[in-house]
């Protein structure tokens, strides 16, 4: 049975790790031109706004620096799902200062980026990847990768 | 009008992992912080209780649950959460209502029985909350962030692991000589080096544990005290509970993502500095004036970025400091005399007003070996999820 292709939460993100044009979603306030992730559809959390402002989806950049990076050498607790029967896996997170918005997102390492293949300031782009796949269900998420090969950049 | 009130009591149910229930060891807080003011609980016009999350209903609601454990006896309830910030509203919540002359006498206690491990969101399926969704989405843990912020530090101001491993030496000394603590050995840098690697480039030792724990301080006026023959007791000079500024530009717990700058430039400062600056304002008094400081550090490493935050040096200069000893006792501006988290580990609630109770005994002299010699003057800080300050300055 083929399973469903789900992101692991709605409207984060658009794109399939295959196509090349996986970006993360966020939203832009048309009054202040402040940009949210996670996004935020409500309302513009901006106290300076001057108000009466839209809140439009916005593709954010697929680029940034490293700001910083860890790795998880422990399973973490619910909710994050990982197989309690199989040996722990230590994952990579990075933090990501996007280029045109500043903003600093956090995501997982692509598979097989480890905390060596990664320095402060090095370039990254966002790809898509996924995240666990259940009886149903392949739950999709986001990525970092190094934009050089893994190694290369100092 | 003096906005100063008094810590006419400070009491502590040791740190450990007893295996009761949390508000036992608040109960024996209390009681503790009581018979050091020299007061019954029946004197008590107001009881504050900083909440944890993790004992079901009568732990969001615990300061009921303390004036229920103490004994009914009708005094006015407040019951506060706020994480790792929780004792300081607590703290906050009893002073305002002391200078509003609501009461002038009032108990503040908090306490907690912590699991095992990581700390783990709330359960459900709850995709609206940051914080469950930073594990489901990513698995980031709070030593993840801890771990995000050291990585950091070594790349802009080339703190060493060898600079971390000293803090949790310096207080794992200090911790040896406070029967509170938890855990009461000292560590060698040796010994942190050898320890598992959690989250690159944090080791176990470099990271705080989970505890159970309670702490409680009795609180009044300056009136009250002085008719009680206080005549010079330690004074709550300021209570900073501010939030951040937008847009917040440093990534903290449970965040995914910071603000973006596209609206508007960061100003201000960071989140954390704001912490201490406005605590120190409110008190009148600055960095130089301090003989002790007391900051949580949840990892060694977010203890140096303390140092720079409080003021004790410039940004940058942390590992500088702990290397040269001045902020281990008998240095310039000893941090963490208690021993911090890293001899305690983290009862929640309990945590901040447990920074004021080592204010308290230092500012009285009666710290024993871990004395501060002609203590006046005290800062804690400390940060709760989600943007909640926390920051107390004493003095005597």
């Amino acid at each position: 049975m083929e399973r469903n292709r789900t992101p692991v939460v709605s409207g984060w993100f658009t794109g399939t790790e295959e196509d090349g044009d996986f970006r993360l979603l966020g939203t832009r306030c048309s009054a202040c031109a402040a940009v949210f992730f996670p996004r935020e559809d409500a309302y513009c959390r901006n106290p300076h706004c001057p108000g009466g402002g839209e809140l439009a989806q916005t593709p954010l950049s697929p680029r940034g620096r490293v700001w910083s990076y860890t790795d998880g050498r422990y399973r973490p607790p619910a909710p994050y799902v990982s197989d309690p029967d199989a040996p722990w896996e230590p994952y990579t997170l990075i933090a990501v200062e996007l280029e045109a918005e500043g903003m600093v997102v956090l995501g997982q390492g692509a598979p097989g980026v480890t905390v060596a293949d990664l320095a402060v300031g090095m370039e990254v782009e966002v790809i898509g990847g996924v995240l666990n796949e259940d009886a149903g269900t392949v739950w999709t998420t986001w990525r970092f990768r190094p934009v050089e090969p893994a190694g290369v950049t100092a | 009008m003096s906005a100063d009130i008094a810590v006419l009591g400070a009491g502590m149910h040791p740190w450990g992992k007893w295996g009761r229930s949390f508000v036992e060891y608040g109960r024996a807080a209390a009681k503790t912080a009581l018979a050091d003011a020299g007061l019954e609980w029946t004197d008590v016009r107001s009881v504050v209780g900083a909440d944890t999350v993790r004992s079901g209903y009568p732990g969001y609601v615990a300061g009921a649950t303390f004036a229920q454990a103490l004994g009914w006896q009708g005094a006015r309830v407040t019951s506060v959460y706020a994480a790792c910030a929780s004792g300081a509203q607590a703290i906050g919540a009893a002073r305002a209502q002391i200078l509003a002359g609501l009461a002038e006498v009032v108990l503040v206690v908090g306490a907690d029985a912590a699991p095992k491990g990581f700390f783990a969101p709330a359960g459900g399926e709850r995709p609206d909350d940051p914080d469950w969704l930073r594990f489901r989405v990513l698995g980031a843990t709070n030593p993840a962030y801890f771990a995000l912020y050291a990585r950091r530090r070594m790349a802009l101001y080339g703190d060493a692991l060898e600079d971390f491993a000293e803090v949790k030496v310096k207080n794992a000394a200090a911790g040896a000589l406070n029967p509170y603590a938890r855990y009461r050995k000292t560590v060698t840098a040796q010994e942190v080096a050898s320890s598992a690697v959690v989250a690159d480039p944090l080791r176990l030792l470099d990271i705080c544990a989970t505890s159970d724990g309670g702490a409680a301080l009795v609180l009044t006026s300056m009136e009250f005290a002085r008719s009680h023959g206080v005549a010079d007791p330690v004074r709550i000079r300021a209570v900073s509970t501010v939030t951040p500024t937008y847009p917040r530009t440093l990534l903290d717990l449970p965040d995914i993502a910071t603000d973006a700058v596209t609206a508007s430039a960061p100003a201000g400062g960071p989140f954390r500095a704001s912490i201490a600056r406005a605590a120190y304002e409110e008190a009148g008094l600055g960095p130089e004036d301090l003989s002790l400081a007391e900051v949580y550090d949840l990892s060694t490493a977010l203890e140096l970025q303390w140092y720079e935050d409080i003021g004790l040096c410039g940004e940058g200069e942390g590992a500088k400091l702990v290397r040269e000893g001045a902020t281990a006792l008998g240095g310039r501006i000893p941090v963490n005399t208690s021993g911090g988290l890293a001899s305690f580990g983290e009862a929640v609630p309990a945590q901040a007003i447990a920074q004021v109770c080592e204010l308290t005994w230092q500012l009285r002299g009666r710290a024993g070996e871990r004395q501060v010699p002609g203590a006046r003057a005290g800062i804690t800080a400390n940060q709760g999820l989600f943007g909640h300050g926390s920051a107390v300055v004493a003095v005597r």
